[in-house]
């Protein structure tokens, strides 16, 4: 907790034009992240997770407005230079997309795209950076990595695509990784060797993390803070721990729930939370899980409640009426 | 209901797969897809079929509509042989059979509407009168939780996910099938929906009386659906036995490390360090004897030498390892 911070996101919105009307993906977002922090960040698809890591990248669509300020090692990244910010991205700034095949260029070697970044970002000839190309490799656990460097993305499998892909992202030794849905396309036991492998290196290099997915149970045991999204918003916030032992939010307690169980059971009938999420183009009046949110009354409907702090430190959440401590959990 | 009564008085199973082999050429080489698996789904039950991506599970619920043509081996469906059916006879049988897709969206015709989608594999089957096709599509449609009459005259793209999903399992069920095939039906969907759709293939397998053989990657959801469950693993089958049995008790190595992988949603369970190793071998050339023994902890010289037969470790449960996690009884 007691790191410099980082990274902050101060009250961050972006708007997309849409033929529809002006889509709201990401609505007055505060976030803050530590130097070698965790900070996890969990939600449904069209929640903004995504649009807010291009809003601190800086990389939104063109139609995009931004407001707000995303401060990044105390510079303004949306106030910086087309220049600045490039060398920036890649060198201090480094990201992981969830599909390593749309993130890899498919017709160069995995060889050329390493050197590429390491000579564009870090000035080495091309023998240096040959042979740092190959230490990057074995570090993310690619076997042979000499002969790795000929190769093209198409013939690796999609777990040594996204350890290239990561290899790139670190081979700068930035001071943030975004990783934005790393594991999401790939299979269970080739997650758990991916979110090791980035637990490693963040370690070893005192990396601050980002890690956006829309499991619950990816960011409880691989993160330092949780920010909870939906529609736009950060609906809760809360050390790791504390988020999952007090949750206030319906919304991440139906989260939680409606997550199948290994020790359930079988044929124990799930708590799904019923309907789906608003239109993001006509925004609710009142809470935008008010309509799917078991415990909402009046006020729920009328008034969007604001993001306020918790009795314990550093967690918040936005409901008018949250939950108790959780039976079972916590004691 | 005619059924014949073995000497053991076990019920005949409703699907048998009998030493299936599916394998493909791809540019000269043979992709072993799937390699001498035998499983039976009794009526009623719900086979759950778990294995990585590539461990030939798709093939495998292919395979057994006769969609992908078997190399060898039977499939039998309530007695009879539907790899010797052929025609007419095949698609009248296919009518008991369905199956359900991992992609709802990609699996509508953006250009047809919800109504004729759903009423399409009526009018195809015989039933002749549009006044009886129209009942037989309302009453799935509410019996999937939609509302007939706001849906019918909409297309698939005005629909979620969730939604899309709901009405390709109105299509599955509009021909009053006995067996589904559910092929990842819920891996392209967020956690809220996917707990709706599990709930609503339950209650459906429950009103219709349905037997299901339910493929997936992720574990949880499987035991989630699933009375038995049986895990690939590069082709071949490595664990059968009832899903409690074996979450509680795995006696293969891979269910355990399939296992242990699951993220659990308590920051005070600590994830296991790195406990796979590697990654799958190509199917195109297997590992001798045991598949899985390039990534086994276990694995010694018999494992590459020998093939590992499927045997019963604990009641109804059954494993292909020479050096199972509960010794054989």
């Amino acid at each position: 907790m007691n790191e410099p911070v980082l990274l902050s996101v101060e009250d961050a919105s972006v708007e997309l034009p849409t033929p529809r009307g002006n889509l709201r993906a990401v609505d007055h977002v505060d976030l803050a992240v530590g130097a070698g922090r965790t900070l996890g960040v969990v939600g449904e698809s069209g929640c903004g997770k995504t649009m807010l890591s291009r809003a601190i990248l800086q990389l939104l669509p063109k139609k995009a407005k931004l407001s707000g300020r995303v401060m990044f090692d105390g510079q303004d990244l949306a106030r910086l230079d087309p220049e600045r910010l490039r060398k920036l991205r890649g060198r201090s700034l480094a990201v992981v997309f969830q599909d390593p095949m749309t993130s890899l260029n498919p017709v160069l070697t995995i060889g050329t795209q390493l050197i590429e970044t390491l000579q564009e970002h870090l000035e080495l000839d091309s023998l240096a950076a040959k042979k740092r190309s190959a230490e990057l490799l074995a570090a993310v656990g690619i076997p042979a990595p000499e002969q790795r460097l000929t190769q093209y993305p198409h013939q690796l499998s999609g777990g040594m695509r996204q350890r290239v892909a990561i290899a790139i992202a670190l081979s700068c030794e930035p001071k943030l990784l975004i990783a934005d849905e790393p594991t999401t396309a790939l299979d269970v036991t080739i997650q758990a060797q991916i979110l090791d492998l980035l637990a490693r290196e963040q370690r070893r290099r005192h990396m601050a993390m980002i890690l956006i997915t829309h499991d619950l149970g990816v960011v409880a045991g691989r993160t330092d803070e949780v920010a909870v999204m939906y529609a736009g918003r950060v609906v809760e916030r809360a050390p790791t721990p504390e988020l999952f032992k007090r949750m206030r939010m319906p919304y991440t307690e139906a989260l939680l729930a409606a997550i199948p169980k290994i020790d359930a059971a079988p044929h124990t009938p799930l708590p799904a939370i019923s309907g789906r999420p608003p239109d993001p183009t006509r925004p609710l009046q009142g809470c935008s899980f008010s309509p799917r949110c078991r415990y909402a009354a009046g006020r729920c409907f009328q008034e969007k409640p604001p993001l306020a702090a918790a009795e314990s430190p550093g967690h918040q959440y936005a409901c008018f009426h949250p939950i108790g401590i959780m039976a079972g959990a916590g004691t | 209901m005619k059924q014949d009564v073995r000497p053991s008085v076990a019920p005949k199973p409703l699907l048998e797969v009998q030493n299936l082999v599916v394998e493909y050429a791809v540019g000269g080489k043979t992709i072993h897809a799937v390699s001498d698996v035998s499983l039976e789904v009794s009526r009623g039950e719900t086979l759950g079929l778990v294995g990585e991506s590539g461990c030939g599970k798709s093939t495998l619920g292919r395979a057994v509509l006769q969609l992908r043509k078997p190399t060898s081996g039977r499939v039998m469906f309530d007695g009879e042989d539907l790899t010797a059916m052929h025609g007419e006879t095949l698609r009248r049988m296919r009518r008991r059979v369905q199956l359900i897709f991992q992609d709802p969206i990609a699996s509508l015709n953006p250009r047809r509407r919800i109504g004729d989608i759903i009423a399409e594999p009526l009018a195809i089957s015989g039933v002749k009168d549009p006044k009886q096709r129209q009942k037989l599509v309302y009453d799935v449609l509410s019996a999937v939780g939609l509302d007939p009459s706001l849906v019918i005259e909409r297309l698939p793209h005005e629909f979620s996910g969730g939604q899309c999903q709901r009405i390709c399992i109105a299509r599955a069920l509009v021909l009053n099938p006995e067996f589904i095939i559910c092929d990842e039906p819920v891996s392209a969907l967020d956690v809220s929906i996917r707990a709706q759709i599990l709930n609503l293939l339950e209650e459906m397998k429950a009103r219709y009386g349905l037997t299901l053989l339910f493929i997936a990657h992720d574990l949880a959801v499987v035991k989630a659906v699933s009375d038995r469950v049986a895990v690939m693993y590069l082709g071949r089958l490595c664990e059968v036995g009832p899903s409690e049995q074996l979450f509680a008790h795995p006696a293969h190595p891979y269910t355990a490390l399939l296992i242990e992988a699951i993220p659990v949603p308590d920051p005070d369970v600590r994830p296991a360090e790195s406990v796979a190793v590697g990654e799958p071998p190509s199917p195109i050339a297997p590992p001798s004897g045991c598949r899985f023994r390039t990534r086994c902890p276990r694995a010694d010289q018999r494992c590459a030498a020998e093939v590992p037969e499927l045997r019963e470790v604990a009641p109804g449960q059954f494993a292909a390892c020479h050096h199972p996690l509960i010794p054989a009884g």
